[in-house]
């Protein structure tokens, strides 16, 4: 590794706690702009003046801008992200609650969506301009498309309602409720776990639905990034020179072709996880899937300030974590990077 | 004087010898269209952009009824010759309220557009031309926006603001800026050492001129082909926005609201959701085919 490499490597490491930094500032305006008083949420409507002057010195809303942030920074530090008003917690506590769910339902539709989109992508460009590639891209170009609330709810309505063959919406059914003690919060490892197959089962049918819709949306951007990488790939001359040995198209397809773009492909996929943070917070939503893009929207109806914005923040550093994974990916493991 | 025919020939378009520069120019955009037009798909997206644009704009020659014109007595009807696309809950006409939903729908694209373009190039171009800190300071801001996702982004903005159409609009382009200010910023660093350039800064023009006259016209086809293929993301986004109630509100026939307010009529009357989620997929769908389409074209990297 050259010194030039070391060098960005740690540049872009150390950026990150410059774009946390940002990410705080913008989270901390939202809620400063917000046409919600807190004060008037914590005392009342019919406070008396005297009141609502000392709730206010407390929350040290009359100080400047400036003083506040800092107040708010030193929370943060000290993992604090205030109460939620909606469910009378700690938003951390909340957050931890709900967060393994989205974890679950996010890693299952990558899963899904690798399995089945790197596939496609492959094959498409070894065919490219056949049927297939064509029908490949109507396919994902469909899967861009389609809004997922409209997905899930058109799923809903044929497998659950018309055909019978999937459960309904929630992470387990209502009977099973609360029979799993929570471990890792990922509803269907806890039952493994525990041994309990009923629940395993219930929860695991429970989970295929919102899985693979959430899994279409980021299937179609994998399908499309592996086929544009391997028809570069395809176009090598390494590839004429395999050809000249006389391997078979699919040592050289796999190996050789495919071989050269995993780790560009890597980062996509990092880029691709992230995304599903998005897409979670509409499945969720129309799934009534317990996770932390529920707990968002939930919050928002009810202007519970707190929790909207210790949910947007927990989103933001995710998604920032991941991204920089994913650059690292590409920087560490790509020999052709300078 | 050369008559109209001339220059509409097939001949003078596609000529070896363009005779000005104005010439010259068209001959690369009718070829440009050859091409475009070559690609099925494209001609299909695009053919859907413009049946899409005209039926919003003609709405209240298409509609046999007002949109918001409420019947109680004959509310959640299927589609028949009197409701094409049969009643909603409150007995409303969805046909009607469809083709005004795509006025709401490609306002707010529009809007979007109109906002973030300008922001996106401004931003891009001055970081690219002057390099240094205030490339860097202008790239970190850049760099915080593009790390929260942007569904996420805009729904807190919406709160912060208050639900409605012009919050979803300004929080959209909040969020939908960055990727158009990269884009500028890489295409004046390739510009910003040229020759030509070199030659305005020495007839004395300044910066804002340089920038202005010189660069950003150079980032527009680029800025055009990503326009169109961010069309669909944020149709997306605010259907999404108006799905979770933090859009347009009702009774404005916005289609996502639209779904969101038919909802729990899905199992026994699934037209009434359904519909609309159909809107909302063609509308993406055919921008999406048009900036494939475009791409092609226009972009030659991507050749």
């Amino acid at each position: 590794m050259t010194a030039s490499r070391v060098r960005q490597t740690l540049a872009s490491v150390a950026s990150v706690p410059l774009t946390l930094f940002g990410l705080i500032l913008v989270t901390f305006l939202i809620g400063r702009a917000m046409p919600i008083d807190p004060v008037i949420a914590i005392a009342g409507d019919h406070a008396p003046p005297d009141v609502i002057a000392r709730v206010r010195t407390e929350l040290g809303l009359d100080k400047p801008l400036p003083v506040q942030f800092a107040i708010y920074m030193g929370q943060l530090l000290h993992g604090n992200l205030g109460n939620s008003v909606m469910t009378s917690h700690p938003v951390t506590e909340d957050i931890a609650r709900f967060f393994p769910a989205t974890l679950e339902l996010a890693t299952v539709a990558i899963i899904i969506a690798i399995l089945i989109g790197v596939p496609l992508g492959v094959v498409a460009a070894w065919r490219q301009g056949s049927r297939f590639d064509h029908v490949v891209r109507v396919v994902s170009l469909a899967g861009q498309s389609v809004p997922v609330f409209v997905l899930g709810l058109v799923c809903l309505l044929v497998f659950y309602a018309k055909l019978g063959i999937a459960p309904g919406t929630g992470q387990i059914d209502v009977a099973y409720e609360g029979m799993v003690p929570p471990i890792t919060g990922m509803l269907v490892l806890d039952a493994a776990l525990e041994g309990d197959w009923d629940s395993f089962w219930n929860a695991g049918s429970h989970l295929v639905l919102p899985s693979l819709v959430l899994a279409y949306f980021s299937m179609a951007y994998i399908t499309r990034m592996t086929r544009a990488f391997m028809i570069e790939s395809l176009a090598g001359e390494y590839i004429v020179t395999a050809r000249a040995k006389g391997l078979s198209a699919t040592r050289i397809l796999w190996r050789h072709a495919f071989g050269n773009i995993a780790v560009r492909l890597v980062t996509v996929l990092a880029l691709a996880y992230a995304g599903l943070l998005e897409g979670a917070v509409i499945t969720e939503t129309v799934f009534s899937w317990p996770g932390i893009g529920l707990y968002l929207t939930g919050s928002l109806l009810n202007a519970d300030m707190n929790a909207v914005l210790g949910a947007t923040l927990v989103i933001g550093l995710v998604y920032l974590v991941l991204n920089l994974l994913a650059d690292l990916a590409y920087r560490l493991l790509d020999p052709r990077v300078r | 004087m050369t008559a109209l025919s001339t220059y509409l020939s097939r001949d003078w378009l596609l000529s070896e010898t363009p005779s000005s520069r104005t010439h010259a120019a068209w001959v690369r955009r009718y070829r440009g269209w050859l091409q475009f037009r070559g690609n099925g798909l494209a001609m299909v997206g695009l053919i859907t952009v413009i049946v899409m644009i005209v039926a919003s704009l003609a709405a209240p020659l298409l509609a046999f009824q007002d949109p918001s014109a409420q019947d109680l007595a004959g509310r959640l009807a299927p589609p028949s010759a009197a409701h094409w696309f049969g009643t909603d809950e409150l007995g409303r006409d969805i046909y009607a309220r469809i083709l005004y939903g795509g006025r709401v729908t490609l306002g707010m694209v529009v809007a979007v557009v109109l906002l973030v373009a300008p922001i996106g190039l401004a931003v891009g171009c001055i970081a690219g031309y002057f390099g240094g800190i205030v490339d860097r300071a202008l790239m970190r801001l850049t760099d915080v926006f593009l790390a929260f996702p942007r569904l996420v982004l805009a729904l807190a903005f919406v709160a912060a603001l208050k639900p409605g159409i012009t919050s979803a609009v300004i929080a959209i382009a909040l969020t939908a800026w960055p990727p158009y200010a990269r884009l500028a910023r890489a295409e004046t660093l390739t510009v910003r050492n040229t020759d030509y350039i070199a030659a305005v800064r020495m007839t004395g023009a300044r910066s804002g001129r340089i920038i202005l006259r010189h660069i950003v016209p150079l980032c527009v086809s680029s800025v055009i082909v990503r326009v169109t293929l961010d069309m669909s993301g944020i149709i997306l986004t605010a259907a999404a926005l108006g799905f979770l109630g933090m859009g347009a509100q009702p009774p404005l026939p916005e289609w996502g609201t639209m779904i969101a307010s038919s909802r729990a009529y899905i199992l026994e009357q699934w037209w009434v959701p359904t519909i609309p989620g159909i809107a909302i997929f063609i509308a993406s769908l055919a921008f999406n085919l048009l900036g494939d389409g475009m791409r092609d074209v226009l972009d030659p990297r991507q050749r």
